[in-house]
């Protein structure tokens, strides 16, 4: 187990060490420079000396070593389009909003679609349950920022039922929750759904059954839990979507979060920001891909074996 | 035994009639792979619109911009923000341009982008994956930890560094969506090869002296065909959902260009003003995905029957 963890941390680290690189260099690529906006007006002097500010007149591999060396202390320097700010300080005003509505989203789509999934895969009426896979398919074919659009519509302006911008109150958070988690709940669903038919048919539930067992415990202690390894596993890659995907809700909420940092990060050219923010994007995918990888590990023994 | 002494003569048998000349005849009608693929699609009815949507989308992105009396630029600043008529379908917008021409256009360019880059993804994927797939060992193992390594970056974050390196146009789009998506593709084939290697075809080309070339491309890529052909056509749906994500963002091709991305960007200040002009763009976009991953399922259904 331990040589497990072990590997999976090396491989992680190796990701985290390429993403950083990747980064590093395209940010350099891109054409353009940070200073666009206020160099009309300065002297090559000048110029000059805020080049010197940022070590932009060192040479690339030069930078590079220095950026990996701070990288390594968390140290991102100063933003190049926030004067005086550290990009540090900046992630750690923006992620908790992030954060907190990454979390709604994720217990919202744990919840639905472990209940659906279970309810379409015991049910009896064939309605309940063409509705449910309708509603899955649906769901996975919807982008979320069109759903978000439509219910933007429907629910904010229509019937005007939550309020449309920011995240004052609790309000605030139905809308984009549930635009992040529609393609989870729908993936969940899925899932639940056909695992949890294989289990059914297990012999040891028909043990249980018959042994007296109450339906309800059956389902849930016997069913549910040796159907939850496909769930555990997709976790990671659903944090994954509902960061990335938060790029996007948190712009047409206008939430301010990591998401609407990054873009406007990437319009400003602001190099020490855009790095910091996509490793620092990187490193939580990374670390929530390792941790659910564990976690199945640790649920189903057989899994290392397969590696 | 028989008796030798019995002298045949023609009045011993008769004509058989013509209706039981072929009564015997229990074999059905021998189809080709295609024809036998197609009868099976025909009868799932969900991939069978999904294709009629697909089809009459693909037309009307051909023609309808090519014959229509106006433009995608064409503006009208006496009929602005039309409901729908004979005139205009759909209505036009804030500027007094048609949007069922705008839409058309739109898919244009997002369904060219999704082929294209889905192209990409196929000869990049076949040959990445076939060549671990068939030289399997030290190589395979080295090319699939590269592609778990790119795999566990969110694509998005690449997408957009690309995107800002060589700037907003249809070209740098299609290489940033086909710089992670090949991965799928990749997977599925090293999958399928390493099964089909083993088989007796493979060893009986081996043995007549085929080279590696020929063996990987033409016996075991071909009757991987199938599967490759499902991946193939949910790739679709992923770069037309990437290109809209993008524009949404406001960092994807130029807004000037009407891009089913850019259309659904502009909902955003419609949402108030004339909220049915929203409506055409996202029915687009979603209708599209949908068709596609109806097809890719009715697809994988007939293909898989083969098996």
């Amino acid at each position: 187990m331990i040589k497990y963890i072990i590997k999976r941390l090396l491989v992680g680290a190796l990701t985290l060490f390429i993403l950083m690189t990747v980064t590093f260099f395209a940010v350099r690529a891109i054409p353009g420079n940070p200073f666009a906006q206020d160099s009309r007006g300065l002297s090559p002097e000048a110029y000059a000396a805020l080049e010197h500010k940022y070590g932009l007149d060192k040479p690339v591999t030069e930078q590079y070593v220095i950026f990996l060396q701070n990288a390594i202390k968390l140290e991102f320097g100063e933003s190049i389009a926030k004067k005086g700010q550290q990009v540090i300080d900046i992630i750690a005003d923006r992620a908790p909003v992030t954060f907190k509505l990454g979390v709604v989203a994720f217990v919202i789509s744990v919840v639905f679609g472990i209940a659906l999934g279970v309810i379409s895969a015991l049910t009896k009426k064939r309605w309940v349950n063409s509705l449910i896979t309708t509603f899955a398919t649906l769901g996975v074919s919807i982008p979320s920022f069109l759903f978000a659009i439509i219910t933007m519509y429907l629910f904010g302006v229509k019937f005007k039922l939550v309020p449309l911008m920011g995240l004052d109150s609790w309000q605030n958070y139905i809308l984009p929750a549930f635009a992040l988690a529609l393609s989870p709940i729908s993936m969940i669903t899925r899932l639940t759904r056909s695992s949890l038919k294989d289990v059914m048919n297990k012999d040891y539930i028909t043990l249980a059954r018959s042994k007296g067992t109450g339906e309800l415990k059956v389902i849930l202690k016997h069913g549910l839990k040796n159907a939850m390894l496909p769930i555990v596993t997709y976790c990671g890659p659903m944090f994954a979507g509902l960061v990335t995907g938060s790029l996007v809700i948190e712009r047409l909420f206008t939430i301010p979060g990591i998401g609407a940092e990054f873009t406007n990060s990437i319009t400003n050219r602001d190099y020490t920001l855009v790095m910091g923010l996509t490793i620092f994007l990187g490193l939580i995918v990374i670390i929530m891909t390792i941790v659910s990888d564990i976690v199945a590990a640790l649920i189903d023994p057989r899994i290392k074996l397969g590696k | 035994m028989t008796d030798k002494n019995v002298i045949l003569t023609d009045d011993m048998f008769e004509l058989l009639d013509d209706s039981e000349k072929n009564s015997e005849f229990i074999a059905i009608e021998s189809k080709t792979f295609f024809r036998d693929t197609w009868d099976r699609f025909k009868k799932n009815k969900l991939a069978l619109f999904g294709l009629i949507f697909l089809v009459l989308m693909v037309l009307g992105a051909i023609f309808v911009p090519m014959f229509s009396k106006y433009g995608y630029t064409t503006q009208n600043m006496q009929l602005r923000n039309a409901l729908p008529s004979l005139e205009h379908p759909f209505g036009t917008d804030g500027l007094g341009q048609d949007i069922l021409v705008r839409v058309m256009y739109g898919a244009r360019i997002s369904l060219s982008i999704g082929f294209v880059s889905a192209l990409i993804n196929l000869v990049i994927g076949v040959i990445y994956g076939g060549i671990a797939g068939y030289l399997g060992g030290k190589v395979d193992m080295v090319l699939m930890r590269i592609i778990d390594i790119i795999y566990s970056v969110p694509s998005v974050l690449y997408t957009l560094l690309i995107l800002m390196v060589f700037g907003n146009n249809i070209f740098s789009m299609i290489v940033a969506i086909s710089i992670t998506s090949w991965i799928q593709m990749a997977r599925q084939v090293r999958t399928q090869v390493m099964s089909l290697k083993e088989m007796e075809f493979a060893m009986a080309a081996k043995v007549l002296g085929a080279g590696h070339m020929r063996i990987l491309l033409k016996h075991l890529v071909v009757n991987a065909l199938g599967p490759i052909i499902v991946c193939l056509t949910m790739m679709v749906p992923n770069a037309i959902f990437t290109e809209a994500f993008l524009s949404m963002l406001g960092i994807g091709l130029d807004p000037l260009i009407p891009s089913w991305g850019a259309l659904a960007n502009d909902c955003r200040q419609l949402l108030f003003t004339y909220p049915i002009q929203i409506i055409w763009p996202i029915a687009a976009i979603c209708l599209t995905i949908l068709s596609l991953n109806f097809i890719g399922d009715g697809l994988g259904e007939a293909l898989e029957a083969k098996r």
